[in-house]
């Protein structure tokens, strides 16, 4: 496939207007402020594109909820939070191209009548924050944003909103909090954003790699832009491979390639020649798969008709030395971290399962724990809590006990009786803002 | 592998931080924050990072100042302020050393890094070297997975590391 998101790759320069222009840029909003918004919608619809933010909706479907006839402001944010583990396309991105992300912006604020947008970054982003505001300020200087754009009479603002350390910022509520200058706490949903969102007005929130497939959309056609992939599942992706390959990175193609020509044509096998033992598909809350479903079609249907997430379509890449009682440890310690404290099921149930995995991982594991494992992720995911994250940390847990159960079986069969002396309990968490792990 | 360019951050004293005014200059910037957003409370992340920018930390001073320019109690703007995990409540070393700990960096070598962080400086995670040069920090997912293992300096992100490539960078950062 031709490179279309990464074109400018390898390009000297690549961010600079100019050469943003002399690729073509900004043709397509030139052809976007003459049509009308309700038809940019419709080709976005056509052209199947599904947001690349981690749920895969349908973007145009979700522009339409948006009630036109609403006499409030309406408001578009670019989700450039980039939290979850495994993930670094949007990152690439805009060191990449961040015009070719201002011009989708622009293009979808105008397609649902928005006169402001904000591109939420999160905190450690500060260069990428840097490399956007340049790229803001140029657009502004050409008219391509601000009053009038391109003599028009559409109005847009865009400005860069940074996080500040939260993961869970990323949750489109939470992000929502954030920007009005709260705690990141994820709201009860419904209302939906795109009705009751940012300062209680009708909002649209896409994800980076979403809003820059935009404009190729409106140059090319939806026709182009489908034939692309797989029914259902179209366009080009950007997958962030990385753990243990031969040549980790982000690497952009169709939707729908499998994940052994990923793994072993794109990123040069699994490192030091070892074996694959095993792979988690789509961010670290996407259940881990074994080795042997690595023929499966990298896309949203075909990864979830495997009982896992293609999500982000970050994929992390496990050799055989991988020890997975330790890759649970790991991955609950991010979760429990990043919970927001509101939910019991997730701000407790995430301790409950790190400490099980832990006591099993440090040779006193129990019979009985990997049933309360299960039952813990039974109680904090599908619904049980307010946001997701509940299921983002069952995720990793049904994973490895479905494929991998047998090491964690081993595990608990090779376990020490309980010392007699209590086991050093973990040092009490301080607060989120505190210094520590 | 890139090259340290990263600069001292320079942490304002307590005594400096009690009591808070924002001269002209700040008053300018905040301002120029509060006409991007319909209410002046959305303008908090921005005014926190321009104070911790400017002092280094955020003193309770600096909150109570920040809360009578936003209308806001100082209670909740401490509420939001310990919420997120950049925002220092207390004064840190000149370098803040930040070592991602999650997965995809642990897989290529991230705890041989935190080891070797930890011997090197004498400090555990979350502490600060004696001389004040610097602060020791695990951390989560950077956002920079295929390039692990990472740790950000400061504002800096410094990828593909070893033990030794490591080691030069800190050797090479100014006074
Ligand atoms: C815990 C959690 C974290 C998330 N983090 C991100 C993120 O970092 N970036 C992102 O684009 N979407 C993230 N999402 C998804 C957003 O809530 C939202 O669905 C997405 O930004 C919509 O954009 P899209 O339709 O273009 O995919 C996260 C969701 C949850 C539940
Ligand atoms: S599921 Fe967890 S992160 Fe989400 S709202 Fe509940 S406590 Fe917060
Ligand atoms: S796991 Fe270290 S940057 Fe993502």
């Amino acid at each position: 496939m031709e490179p279309i998101l990464l074109k400018a790759e390898h390009e000297k320069n690549s961010r600079a207007l100019t050469t943003y222009l002399n690729r073509g840029g900004y043709s397509a909003l030139k052809k976007a402020l003459i049509m009308n918004p309700e038809d940019i919608r419709e080709e976005v619809k056509k052209s199947g594109l599904r947001g690349r933010g981690g749920a895969g909706f349908p973007t145009g479907v979700k522009w339409g909820f948006v009630p036109q006839d609403s006499p409030k402001p309406k408001y578009l944010i670019c989700n450039a939070d980039e939290s979850e583990p495994g993930t670094f396309k949007d990152r690439k991105l805009i060191h990449t191209d961040p015009h070719m992300l201002i011009e989708g912006i622009i293009i979808s604020s105008y397609a649902i009548n928005a006169y402001t947008a904000y591109i939420y970054i999160r905190g450690e982003f500060y260069e990428e924050a840097q490399i956007l505001e340049k790229a803001i300020a140029e657009a502004y200087k050409k008219h391509y944003l601000g009053k009038n754009i391109l003599k028009t009479g559409y109005d847009l603002d865009v400005y860069v909103h940074r996080g500040a350390g939260a993961y869970i910022c990323g949750e489109e509520t939470a992000l929502m909090e954030s920007i009005e200058g709260k705690r990141g706490q994820p709201r009860v949903k419904p209302p939906f954003p795109a009705v009751v969102g940012l300062f209680g007005c009708p909002t649209v929130i896409n994800n980076v790699e979403t809003l820059a497939c935009v404009p190729h959309i409106i140059e090319r056609g939806a026709d182009w832009f489908a034939s692309i992939g797989r029914p259902r599942n179209t366009g080009p992706k950007l997958f962030c491979v990385s753990g243990h390959v031969n040549r980790p990175g982000v690497y952009e193609l169709p939707l729908g390639v499998t994940y052994r020509e990923i793994i072993e044509e794109h990123c040069g096998g699994v490192r030091d020649g070892k074996k694959l033992k095993g792979f988690i598909p789509g961010g670290s809350s996407a259940p881990v798969l074994p080795a042997s479903a690595i023929d499966i079609k990298a896309d949203f249907d075909s990864v979830a008709e495997a009982g896992s997430m293609f999500g982000s379509g970050a994929l992390i890449v496990l050799d055989e030395t991988t020890d997975m009682v330790w890759l649970l440890e790991n991955l609950l310690t991010f979760y429990t971290h990043e919970s927001c404290g509101q939910c019991t099921p997730c701000r407790e149930g995430g301790h409950w399962a790190l400490e099980i995995v832990r006591r099993i991982r440090r040779g006193y594991g129990r019979p009985e724990d990997l049933e309360t494992l299960e039952r813990i992720s039974r109680f904090a995911s599908q619904g049980m809590t307010l946001c997701p994250l509940g299921d983002a940390f069952c995720g990793p847990i049904t994973g490895v006990l479905k494929h991998f159960r047998g090491e964690f079986e081993a595990a608990i069969a090779k376990a020490k009786p309980l010392p007699k002396k209590k086991l050093p309990v973990l040092p009490v968490r301080s607060g989120r803002g505190t210094f520590g792990m | 592998m890139s090259v340290a360019h990263t600069q001292p951050l320079t942490m304002a004293p307590p005594e400096l931080l009690r009591e808070v005014h924002f001269d002209d200059e700040m008053e300018t910037k905040i301002s120029e924050l509060l006409k991007r957003y319909p209410t002046k409370q959305a303008a908090l992340l921005p005014v926190l990072w321009l104070c911790q920018e400017k002092w280094g930390w955020l003193s309770s001073g600096v909150l109570k100042a920040i809360a009578d320019r936003l209308d806001l109690s100082p209670a909740f703007v401490e509420g939001v302020t310990t919420f997120y995990t950049m925002y220092h409540t207390e004064p840190t070393g000149k370098y803040l050393v930040q070592v991602c700990t999650t997965l995809s960096c642990q897989l290529c070598g991230a705890s041989g890094l935190v080891e070797h962080l930890k011997e090197r400086f004498g400090i555990d995670f979350g502490e600060t070297t004696p001389d004040g040069r610097f602060t020791l920090l695990g951390v989560q997912c950077l956002g920079a997975c295929g390039e692990g293992p990472v740790v950000q300096i400061n504002n800096d992100y410094y990828t593909r590391l070893t033990v030794e490539t490591l080691d030069q960078i800190l050797d090479e950062l100014p006074e």
